[in-house]
């Protein structure tokens, strides 16, 4: 299953939340949940410790727009709308964690 | 049934402070006449949807939380809590204005990959 | 690949619509088909025709509408969530139509894929 996060993880608990409920899979940080994605916020290990469960991707024309483009966090997959597009193909379902 | 699509609705925001629970609900007694297999679940927030005694008059707004239990009426029987959400927010099963079955978090996310269409709210 | 998209927040306040948007371009390039989009929330104020953005910036309205026109996309804006926000079809821009939530289930049932933005 393929989960789409668009929140930051710094103001927000949905992260938190697809981290602990989702069984596993892809995940994949859009908007200001790009934030996630970047080293050195405080939310970094949290991350880290769930690349074992899950395979996390973010979508770098979001993490660019934010200027976090040089901050990419090791293990993170960067793709392009595309790249979005080819994660909800090979997903059977997709959830939005709105 | 047999070509009918397992649908989740996922419930995450409060009541009143947005319109996403309303507008929600809406969705869910419409797609009651599709004849699909339909879920809804409640995480987080979202929990607070079910909460009994909800009183509007005072926000002038109005209380659609009896609409909750008329989703039995429309076959739409499948309703499913987060048990770490309810507990988080100190509430129990009999909080609720309807019966629901409550999930750990390990079987709500298998609900979840078991869904063909998952909408969120 | 048959896709449905749900739009749930208006235009410029929120990315969603921006990010649909892309999404849906980027679906039709590699060759699927974007069935319907379903407006819903304040998702419908995407489709208010009296929406004038400043020059240098997108026209994200007309911008759905001509990717719409081009590839054969339903613009679906739910009635219910129109009708409360003042959408009706007087203001409606062209390439959008006003429908029943019943859309949107249909869009669940008959794509092969639905996938939602909102806030």
């Amino acid at each position: 299953m393929l989960h789409i996060i668009n929140k930051s993880p710094l103001t927000g608990s949905t992260l938190d939340s697809c981290l602990n409920t989702a069984t596993g899979g892809d995940i994949l940080l859009i908007e200001d949940a790009v934030y996630a994605a970047t080293r050195g916020s405080a939310v970094e290990a949290r991350l880290r410790a769930a690349m074992g469960k899950f395979k996390v991707h973010v979508l770098m024309p979001d993490l660019d727009a934010r200027g976090m483009g040089d901050r990419l966090m090791e293990g993170v997959s960067p793709v392009d709308y595309g790249g979005f597009v080819e994660l909800t193909v090979n997903n059977k379902n997709c959830q939005s964690w709105l | 049934m047999s070509d009918a699509k397992k649908f989740m609705f996922v419930n995450r925001k409060a009541p009143y402070g947005t319109i996403y629970a309303l507008e929600s609900l809406e969705v869910v007694l419409i797609s009651a006449a599709f004849d699909q297999d339909v879920s809804l679940v409640f995480l987080d927030d979202g929990v607070y949807q079910l909460k009994k005694g909800q009183q509007t008059k005072g926000i002038e707004t109005k209380n659609f939380s009896p609409a909750y239990r008329a989703l039995e009426d429309y076959d739409v029987e499948k309703l499913y809590v987060e048990k770490e959400a309810m507990e988080a927010r100190g509430l129990t099963e009999e909080d609720f204005l309807v019966p629901v079955t409550v999930l750990s978090r390990a079987e709500m996310g298998k609900l979840m990959d078991e869904q063909d269409v998952v909408l969120s709210f | 690949m048959k896709f449905g998209i749900v739009v749930n927040e208006g235009p410029y306040q929120h990315q969603a619509s921006d990010s649909a948007y892309l999404f849906a371009k980027a679906a039709i390039e590699k060759g699927h088909e974007v069935w319907r989009v379903f407006f819903y929330h304040d998702g419908v104020n995407n489709a208010s025709k009296l929406t004038e953005p400043p020059q240098d910036d997108r026209h994200i309205v007309n911008r759905w509408a001509k990717l719409a026109e081009d590839h054969k996309i339903d613009l679906v804006v739910c009635v219910a969530a129109a009708l409360r926000r003042g959408i009706k079809e007087e203001n409606l821009a062209q390439g959008f139509r006003i429908s029943g939530l019943g859309q949107l289930v249909e869009a669940g049932i008959k794509c092969d894929r639905l996938v939602t933005f909102g806030d």
